[in-house]
């Protein structure tokens, strides 16, 4: 049976400082010392450090490595920081990155992306006192600046070893290329160099620009659809990571919701080995450009055994397979059967408004609140394409500043109460071994040499430094040691009844 | 049966659209196009005064 989907989502904000000189480094990295140093348990306000001993970014996961590669470099001298809640937070290249911690369900993980906007909401607020007057530290949630660069929202999925890394890229191309009509943040205009806005406007997905290969190493040059980084953070002999980099940030908590879920569910197929259909595209490349670009939704794309469909055909194709899936082999894999009959339930909703009337999902959909918008406002002022303030309402869709955010009055549907955002910007998940980092780091914070997502290091009564290996991420929930935590009087204590 | 509800949608039978579902439909568009007019006059309350300004500033370094 198909091992529980433990996700994660990490995600690239754009930043900028409004009013003066902005080095997005040193941006992020005021923005992420502010938040720290306020919320610091240690005693000396100082965050806990990442340890970086475990990173591996240039490993493939089909087998072997490229030395000509542009495998990420690791900036272990950058703002780095664990939080309570079991995430991490930190300046990756020129952006602020968070990465939520390990969630057992799509719904876990849907709740801490909130509160990690939430999170990046209030670290704002805490670094404007350090800059100037006139400067104001604005952050977006969004994957491109409009002119050609691209930042990533990246999810990741635990996924069997013993499942062939080749079948996994040619099940999972298919979804990762049509998604985006649910899943796709919408922008205004195309950043394919001599494209110009006349020929496409809008398009439904941020990042569709940015795809140039099939199947590959890179994030930053040449993006390929399946990102084969080969870094579980777990026991590499029985998991993988699969890291997802073909995605777009979103503001509807539906389309999170939806994205996570279905790509948990479909992951889960490949491992039981119950895709009945192949739905293998012959030019998967052109075609997530081609989705993006068919506001129609109605266009075919060509598959590899000659046959065509659009992208809502592969969609409701998916969605037939899973169907029956739940049925045959449950949901255990989702968390249980009712998370995984929320994923199917929204899944058909979304397909049955995209198939009918496109706009009958704008609280959904980003795209489709989006470009409702900007649809709008157009006719309003009676606007070309290629206007600034049509782009400016791109960019403001995803403003962090609520009192800015477009995204935050256009109706979207809640999901995550209120309280349990907040409650996840201290709090770690139940589910994982997220509830040991958290809790070690809220009890013990002065103790905590470093942590990472497989290990934390102690040091116990000035004695030897004392590493706690996390390799299963199921182990460390709150069932198997919160009674640990409630019943230790020191860090020795806890440590000696964890047998360690 | 879950595979029947969500059989393949792609053909929707358009003879089934009755009159009646016509006219909710289109007082939910009216609906709709009232709300979009309230969204719009807010819009022209919170889009950044010099759109043009603040597009071109708006420069990030590629990420990932």
């Amino acid at each position: 049976m198909a091992i529980p989907k433990i996700c994660g989502i990490e995600t690239e904000y754009g930043i900028q400082i409004r009013g003066s000189e902005s080095n997005p480094i040193l941006a992020s990295s005021l923005l992420i010392s502010s938040y720290v140093a306020a919320t610091s348990k240690k005693s000396d306000a100082q965050g806990i450090n990442w340890d970086f001993c475990d990173e591996q970014p240039a490993i493939d996961a089909r087998g072997f490595s490229y030395e000509d590669s542009f495998a990420p470099e690791i900036e272990s001298h950058l703002v780095n920081a664990v939080l309570t809640n079991g995430a991490r937070y930190y300046v990756d290249h020129a952006h602020p990155e968070i990465s939520t911690p390990e969630c057992r369900t799509a719904l876990e993980v849907l709740a801490f992306d909130c509160s990690a906007e939430e999170i990046v909401r209030r670290s704002m607020k805490l670094a404007q006192p350090f800059l100037g007057p006139q400067a104001e530290m604005v952050l977006y949630k969004n994957n491109s600046d409009g002119k050609g660069n691209s930042y990533g929202c990246h999810e990741n999925f635990l996924v069997s070893r013993e499942v062939p890394f080749g079948r996994l890229v040619a099940q999972i191309t298919p979804h990762f290329v049509t998604r985006q009509i649910f899943a796709g943040a919408g922008k205004v205009g195309c950043e394919i160099p001599g494209v110009s806005e006349r020929e496409v406007p809008y398009q439904i997905s941020q990042r569709a620009d940015f795809f140039e290969e099939e199947v590959g190493l890179e994030t930053t040059l040449r993006r390929p659809i399946v990102n084969t980084r080969d870094e579980p953070h777990c026991d590499p002999q029985k998991y993988r990571r699969l890291h997802v980099i073909v995605g777009d940030a979103n503001m509807s908590q539906t389309a999170t919701l939806l994205k996570v879920g279905t790509t948990s569910l479909i992951l889960a197929m490949i491992e039981d080995e119950v895709m009945p259909v192949d739905l293998s595209l012959a030019h998967p490349v052109p075609a997530i450009r081609q989705v993006s670009y068919d506001l129609t939704l109605r266009q075919t794309l060509l598959l590899r055994d000659g046959r065509r469909m659009s992208a809502l055909d592969i969609q409701w194709a998916l969605l037939e397979m899973a169907s029956k899936y739940s049925i045959s082999h449950g949901l255990e894999c989702l968390g249980g059967q009712d998370d995984g009959e929320q994923i199917l339930q929204l899944w058909e909703t979304v397909l049955e408004g995209l198939s009918g009337e496109p706009e009958s999902v704008s609280h959904l959909v980003d795209w489709v609140a989006k470009k409702r918008l900007v649809d709008g406002y157009s006719q309003r002022h009676d606007l070309q394409p290629g206007d600034s303030r049509l782009k400016a309402i791109d960019l403001q869709y995803h403003d962090m500043r609520e009192e800015k955010c477009l995204a935050l009055r256009v109706g979207l549907d809640q999901i995550v109460a209120d309280e349990q955002i907040q409650r996840g910007v201290t709090e770690p998940p139940d589910s994982t071994r997220a509830f040991f980092r958290g809790k070690c780091l809220e009890r013990w914070p002065d103790q905590v040499i470093s942590a990472n997502w497989d290990s934390m290091v102690f040091e116990v009564d000035k004695g030897p430094l004392r590493r706690v290996p996390m390799m299963e991420p199921m182990r460390g929930s709150k069932e198997l040691v919160g009674h640990l935590f409630d019943s230790a009087t020191s860090l020795a204590e806890f440590l000696e009844q964890l047998g360690v | 049966m879950a595979e029947q509800v969500r059989k393949n949608k792609q053909t929707p039978d358009r003879s089934e659209v009755t009159t009646e579902v016509t006219s909710t439909a289109t007082a939910q568009s009216a609906q709709t196009k009232s709300d979009l007019d309230e969204l719009l006059d807010e819009i022209d309350d919170v889009l950044e005064s010099n759109a043009e300004e603040f597009v071109k500033s708006y420069v990030q370094k590629g990420g990932e």
